[in-house]
């Protein structure tokens, strides 16, 4: 694992991005330690939450009912139904890195949006990897130091919105997708995919439209494919991994 | 049961649900409809995660200066500046438009 781990931290595209996204999330532990401990957490609920839990919608959603004086188990239901999508994403990052033994267990607390996000847009199997690890690793130690500090010295960043940080997540998860749509398919699969999960957002509990869009995904591939059958096209690039990534870790 | 009692199966259960998907058997990942499928599912997962943080509020939607955010973010990508550029026009966008007093 030596020259594996050489080549894993090592400046690129994808740790540049993991590095970004990881400061912008960061900012929002800080918010997260102060509401969990004005919600009425003690300091270690918050930091056993940011530690253990790791997945930030659900933190929030577990403190949000916290907060408004609901049951305990509603704030569970909240915060596992918000997790339910981290299976899909797992599910997607065994096929591309098939962590094994003890990594596994790592891996699979680092299996968030964002390292989902910058790992499968990646080309390389080396950028692929690099971009899961480094988002995942940055990500942990920066939103659990951010949550001490938040917790302890309170909300000194009374609105992460005044500073536009809910702008940079919003233009980090474009500037991931982007790369994607190439082509006229990737673009309508986008555009549904978002439409309908802002159609549905209002209407259905949330972590289901994410849900939603991932059924949404299965039916344009099943369909898709379908298709290809019965009309042989030569290529349809940017819905399909290359070769090479596919199938470097089988 | 406790509060601490909530908190340790919460975080116990949202493990769970990050590990069951690393425990698929991997011969079932091998076939090409996987593949293929894997590759709608970054586009529409990364497309629903954009349209959720740009216009989830509470359990509704709302719409505010994120939506400046897309657009500059947007422009950034069309001018094929690099990530770390979009994402600062975003958060600047954001908060330009905030001072501005949008929502």
């Amino acid at each position: 694992m030596g020259n594996d781990e050489e080549a894993l931290f090592r400046s690129s595209p994808a740790a540049k991005t993991g590095l970004a996204i990881a400061a912008a999330i960061s900012l929002y532990g800080v918010s997260f330690g102060a509401l969990s401990v004005a919600s009425g957490l003690t300091l270690w609920q918050t930091v056993a939450l940011s530690a253990l839990m790791f997945t930030g919608g659900s933190q929030f959603a577990f403190i949000g009912v916290v907060t408004t004086g609901g049951a305990p188990a509603s704030a569970f239901g909240g915060a596992t139904l918000l997790s339910l999508r981290n299976t899909i994403y797992a599910v997607q990052l065994k096929a591309l890195l098939n962590p094994r033994g003890f990594k596994k267990l790592v891996a699979a607390q680092l299996t968030i949006d964002e390292t989902m996000a910058t790992s499968t847009v990646q080309e390389t199997a080396a950028e692929q990897r690099r971009g899961f690890w480094i988002t995942g690793i940055a990500c942990y130690l920066g939103w659990n130091v951010a949550t001490v500090v938040g917790a302890v010295l309170g909300d000194f960043i009374a609105e992460p919105e005044a500073l536009g940080l809910d702008g940079a997540v919003v233009a980090a998860f474009l500037g991931l997708l982007w790369p994607r749509l190439r082509s006229r398919e990737p673009w309508a699969l986008a555009v549904l995919a978002a439409l309908i999960t802002v159609i549905i957002m209002p209407v259905v509990p949330a972590g289901v439209p994410i849900l939603v869009a991932a059924a949404v995904a299965v039916g344009w591939g099943l369909i898709s494919a379908r298709r290809e059958r019965f009309s042989p096209s030569p290529r349809r690039p940017g819905l399909r991994k290359s070769a090479a990534c596919g199938r470097s870790h089988r | 049961m406790s509060l601490w009692t909530w908190v340790l199966l919460a975080c116990a259960v949202a493990y769970a649900t990050k590990l069951v998907g690393y425990l698929v058997p991997g011969s079932w990942l091998s076939h090409p409809l996987v593949t293929r499928i894997s590759g709608t599912m970054t586009v529409a997962l990364l497309a629903a995660l954009v349209a959720m943080n740009t216009f989830s509020e509470g359990a509704g939607i709302l719409f505010d200066a994120r939506i400046g955010a897309l657009a500059a973010a947007a422009a950034a990508l069309l001018l094929r500046a690099p990530f770390i550029v979009v994402v600062i026009a975003g958060a600047a966008a954001a908060a330009g438009l905030r001072l501005l007093g949008l929502p």
